[in-house]
């Protein structure tokens, strides 16, 4: 448990001092993997807090299941710009069921604590399996421009 | 009489006049025929044939001879009469549903119904980057950029979700897998969801694409310049040096294509397969 979190840490201190000179040529996170703790990204709604840009790309803190590993559909801790936000996950690159959607990247949407968006439009197509959760994050999906 | 024979010569050169013209225009039917014979009587009328309108957005079914890949049981020690069950149900979905023929690389679009907004379906285009699985659990991979966002599906081609599987451009490419798609320049894999079919010959050779893709540069999900995935369709030259292109044939494994226990001669089964198909079918 200790020894990947270490290497992590020591990839990200690699990362943040070779960052000026070039574009690092491995990768610093698993590609396949669903949502954890300490997985970065992707804001995708257009909140001011998940647009402005920010030397530290936004983490999960923590994933709101039973078992810590987020899906399409859970709740998640963001540490973003020096802040704990809550956020909605929207899509992961870890392929789901058949005839569901898997994403290029790990998409969230921040949400305030009562489960409302903070921003008013959500850039990127939304899976349509999100709407299971019609009654608890109807907020979420009325600001949607697609679905998939 | 003499008059007469003149007349009738006229009367034939004005004829064949007139076909000539009407071959050459269909809608030429002058009326000067009454005009140049006056005593004759009018010839019988015909109708003119009926015109053939040619839909060329209509995709035709295929006149090529070709077995869906999955109908190949995979060679293991499984029972065969559990392959052939499942060929009789999928040939019974292929009655109800119009799977057409398709490669990776062409461009699809599924329409499939959405269990969770109830009478609502959902259409999704792509490019096909995979096709796998055998029997009844064979899945195809469809890709698409939308909104500066990929998105793949992977669809079970006998889901009875799927409602509609269209094949808007067909082509093959270089591999049969594409997913290095996933590390190439967005620009591949992008395909407008309005997309109107191409036309598509019936016979003839299935379009061939020997496009050579442009990577983004590394990490990659995968080291694609490794031998085992033994892929012709990037170019390494733009993204690799010939130092790294060497290093990656460190682990080649040359000797394998020559292992006898590793060949599967699927010729005659797919000859055997493809005549029981084409009799279910008819029935």
């Amino acid at each position: 448990m200790a020894l990947p979190l270490l290497s992590r840490s020591l990839a990200g201190l690699l990362v943040e001092s070779s960052s000026i000179t070039h574009q690092r040529t491995f990768s610093v996170s698993a590609v396949a993997a669903a949502i954890q703790k300490m997985t970065r990204v992707r804001v995708v709604d257009n909140s001011s807090l998940g647009n402005t840009p920010y030397h530290r790309a936004p983490r999960v803190i923590h994933v709101y299941t039973q078992n810590g590993i987020g899906k399409v559909g859970d709740k998640v801790l963001l540490a973003i710009k020096g802040q704990k936000k809550k956020a909605l996950i929207v899509g992961h690159k870890m392929p789901g069921d058949r005839m569901t959607p898997r994403f290029d990247s790990n998409n969230v949407v921040l949400i305030e604590d009562n489960g409302n968006p903070t921003g008013t439009r959500i850039k990127v197509p939304i899976p349509t399996h999100l709407r299971k959760h019609e009654g608890e994050y109807s907020k979420v999906l009325a600001i949607a421009s697609a679905f998939v | 009489m003499a008059v007469c024979g003149k007349g009738l010569n006229k009367m034939m050169f004005s004829l064949s006049l007139l076909r000539n013209l009407r071959l050459r225009n269909e809608r030429f039917i002058s009326t000067c025929l009454c005009r140049l014979s006056p005593h004759e009587e009018p010839p019988k009328f015909t109708p003119p044939s009926k015109p053939v309108i040619v839909d060329k957005t209509q995709t035709v079914a295929s006149l090529r001879k070709f077995l869906s890949p999955e109908f190949i049981p995979p060679r293991q020690r499984t029972d065969p009469i559990k392959f052939s069950m499942e060929r009789k149900d999928m040939i019974r979905r292929r009655q109800v549903l119009n799977i057409p023929e398709f490669y990776p690389g062409s461009i699809l679009a599924v329409t499939m119904s959405d269990t969770n907004a109830a009478g609502k379906v959902s259409r999704f285009v792509g490019i096909c980057i995979q096709r796998g699985g055998t029997g009844l659990g064979a899945t195809f991979i469809l890709r698409n950029i939308i909104d500066n966002q990929g998105v793949e599906i992977c669809f079970d081609l006998y889901s009875p979700r799927i409602q509609k599987v269209e094949v808007l451009k067909l082509e093959k490419r270089l591999d049969d897998s594409l997913l290095y798609l996933r590390d190439a320049m967005p620009d591949y894999s992008t395909v407008n969801p309005d997309m109107k079919p191409v036309p598509i010959s019936p016979t003839g050779e299935v379009p061939f694409n020997d496009i050579k893709v442009r990577m983004r540069p590394k990490p990659w999900s995968k080291r694609w310049e490794r031998p085992k995935f033994y892929i012709k369709g990037i170019r390494f030259d733009l993204s690799l040096t010939t130092e790294q292109m060497e290093h990656a044939q460190k682990w080649a494994q040359p000797w394998r294509e020559y292992d006898m226990l590793k060949e599967y001669d699927t010729s005659e089964l797919e000859e055997q397969i493809f005549n029981e198909v084409q009799q279910n079918t008819s029935k």
